[in-house]
């Protein structure tokens, strides 16, 4: 295993055009994580943090600098290179789920094999992971008839399923109650401690920031 | 719901299609039927003429003149046919001239008419009308005494004495068509060299001849009638599928956005709608099929019109390759519009 950064950044830049006006979402941003990582970012409404978070997924091309991303120059890639990288080295848990609602708990997981054309029998591995995110009785559910917590337990096991480099949570407590914020996020330093899992985290909570190794602030597109 | 109601528009389409393949292949089958139920070999239309055109009449007494005279010429008669309708007709004949083609009618009830003003129809004719024996049938703009019923399949639906009819239509004398039985049906095609020779212009037939041409190809404007309804069928088909396919985009605008962040590309994306359209032309040709058999059974059993459906299966494909390419064609811009779509707007899509 490589020691170098699994993401390493180098005055990243974002400028979007809405009409005639640029908005510069990311002013120069240098951030390095490690691999096994788990790093929190915390700042305020409008202070570039999800649009880090959409180039480093891939959703999105950087205006200027560099981005590498284990071992992949993200500057470079076209929209047919960024797909490929979220099928196999990114994976994403979203405030709201985003599960597919006419798809069981077992299936939303099976699409994102079957996205990176992993079908065939899922790693014994896995098997324990769905152990470890208490899933086992509810994966033949559909997301209407899972708690909030469960439904997010399910986007953590999609987002992993295919073994991500980087595992990248916006906001993953966002619409959850404390005790199954809590829970959350216990199994996300769980999935980093065993597993070794690289986490990268947007929160607003301070307590959920605290979760990770080490906490990084943005404010207006830059990181303080 | 609204998977259900493409369906159904998708399948109503189809069965509008079969229905009219249907019917036209029903009354073409039943006019050939009932042209072989005659028993002649030879069948001489007047020149100019053309299969379902009886307007042209020609001089009955080129049977005794030229017909009667030629060898192995067992019988000969000639009928008017005068059009009542789409594809209906009554028909003037001499009963005694007729019954030595192929033994006349076969009766069901009653017999052959006596008077000027009898009429004889078929079985089929006269239960979809209620008629019985001694029923006043009005045709022509003037009251028929029913005075027999008889099988079905044979020469035509209403008959009425020959004389009569041409009296009526100011064609004395006159006959639409000449039906020729031989001796020896192996000498059919000798005879009608033989007797084209004489009767220069006319259209003289074998009985096979005469029914192949009971085809679309020959009712006019019937194929062109064909193509716009399956245009129609098509562009029902594209609207339907377009609307429901632009609508399924939006709804799942967020879910699309989910498929783009794990990775999909825009031909997975693409690929998703085009089976589910698929699926949409699919459901709706079986059902537009089973609604055929429906269509078939009120247009024979129900409604008194004295059409008839048949149901052509070799079209049951041709149907359901109308409705899927009308729905391929309607899927095409949402599901572009769904594998373009930029993944961080879809997941923000509220």
């Amino acid at each position: 295993m490589s020691d170098a950064p699994i993401i390493s950044i180098r005055d990243l830049r974002k400028t979007y055009h809405a009409g005639e006006v640029d908005v510069h979402a990311l002013r120069g941003v240098d951030l390095d994580v490690e691999r096994g990582e788990f790093v929190s970012i915390v700042g305020p409404s409008g202070s570039g943090k999800s649009t880090l978070f959409h180039i480093v997924g891939g959703l999105t091309p950087p205006t200027a600098g560099s981005i590498q991303l284990d071992g992949h120059d993200l500057l470079g890639l076209t929209d047919a290179q960024r797909t490929e990288l979220r099928k196999t080295t990114v994976g994403f848990v979203f405030q709201k789920y985003n599960l597919l609602p006419t798809l069981t708990a077992r299936d939303n997981i099976e699409i994102a094999r079957h996205i990176a054309h992993k079908d065939g029998p899922p790693d014994p591995k896995f098997a324990e992971i769905l152990k470890l995110l208490g899933l086992t009785s509810r994966l033949d559910h559909k997301p209407r008839a899972l708690s909030g917590g469960e439904q997010q337990r399910v986007a953590i096991a999609r987002a992993i399923v295919n073994h991500p480099a980087i595992l990248l949570a916006d906001e993953p407590t966002g619409n959850l109650d404390t005790e199954n914020s809590t829970a959350v996020l216990e199994l996300l330093r769980d999935l980093n401690q065993r597993l070794g899992q690289t986490i990268l985290m947007i929160t607003h909570n301070p307590e959920a920031a605290a979760y990770g190794h080490r906490t990084v602030r943005m404010r207006d597109g830059r990181i303080e | 719901m609204r998977t259900t109601l493409s369906i159904v528009a998708i399948s109503i389409q189809v069965t509008m299609v079969l229905t009219l393949v249907g019917l036209s292949a029903g009354m073409l089958d039943e006019q050939a039927r009932r042209a072989r139920g005659i028993g002649a070999d030879i069948i001489i239309r007047p020149p100019s003429s053309s299969l379902l055109n009886f307007g042209l009449n020609m001089n009955a007494d080129v049977i005794p003149k030229f017909i009667n005279l030629q060898p192995h010429v067992a019988a000969a008669t000639g009928v008017l046919v005068y059009p009542t309708g789409m594809l209906n007709y009554i028909t003037g004949v001499d009963l005694s001239e007729f019954s030595k083609l192929n033994g006349g009618f076969r009766f069901v009830q009653g017999g052959p008419f006596q008077g000027a003003d009898e009429m004889l129809v078929d079985s089929y004719y006269a239960d979809q009308h209620k008629y019985h024996l001694g029923d006043a049938v009005t045709e022509l703009n003037r009251p028929w005494r029913l005075t027999g019923i008889y099988q079905p399949g044979m020469l035509a639906r209403q008959v009425i004495p020959l004389a009569t009819l041409q009296d009526l239509t100011g064609s004395r004398g006159k006959v639409s068509v000449i039906y020729v039985k031989l001796d020896d049906p192996d000498k059919t095609g000798e005879m009608i060299t033989s007797l084209a020779e004489r009767l220069k212009d006319y259209k003289i037939f074998s009985m096979q001849e005469y029914t192949d041409l009971y085809s679309v190809n020959s009712v006019p404007m019937l194929r062109e009638f064909t193509i716009v309804v399956i245009a129609l069928g098509v562009l029902v088909g594209f609207l339907v599928v377009f609307l429901s396919m632009y609508t399924a985009v939006l709804e799942r605008t967020r879910e699309i956005g989910v498929l783009k962040a794990l990775g999909a590309s825009p031909g997975y994306i693409l690929n998703i709608l085009l089976r589910e359209t698929t699926f949409l032309a699919v459901a709706g040709s079986l059902l537009g099929i089973l609604l055929s058999y429906v269509t078939r059974f009120t247009i024979n059993d129900v409604i008194h019109s004295s059409l008839i459906q048949t149901i052509v299966y070799k079209w049951w494909l041709i149907a359901a390759a109308i409705a899927i390419v009308g729905a391929m064609l309607g899927a095409i811009y949402p599901g572009l519009k769904a594998a373009r779509q930029d993944a961080i707007e879809a997941l923000a899509y509220e």
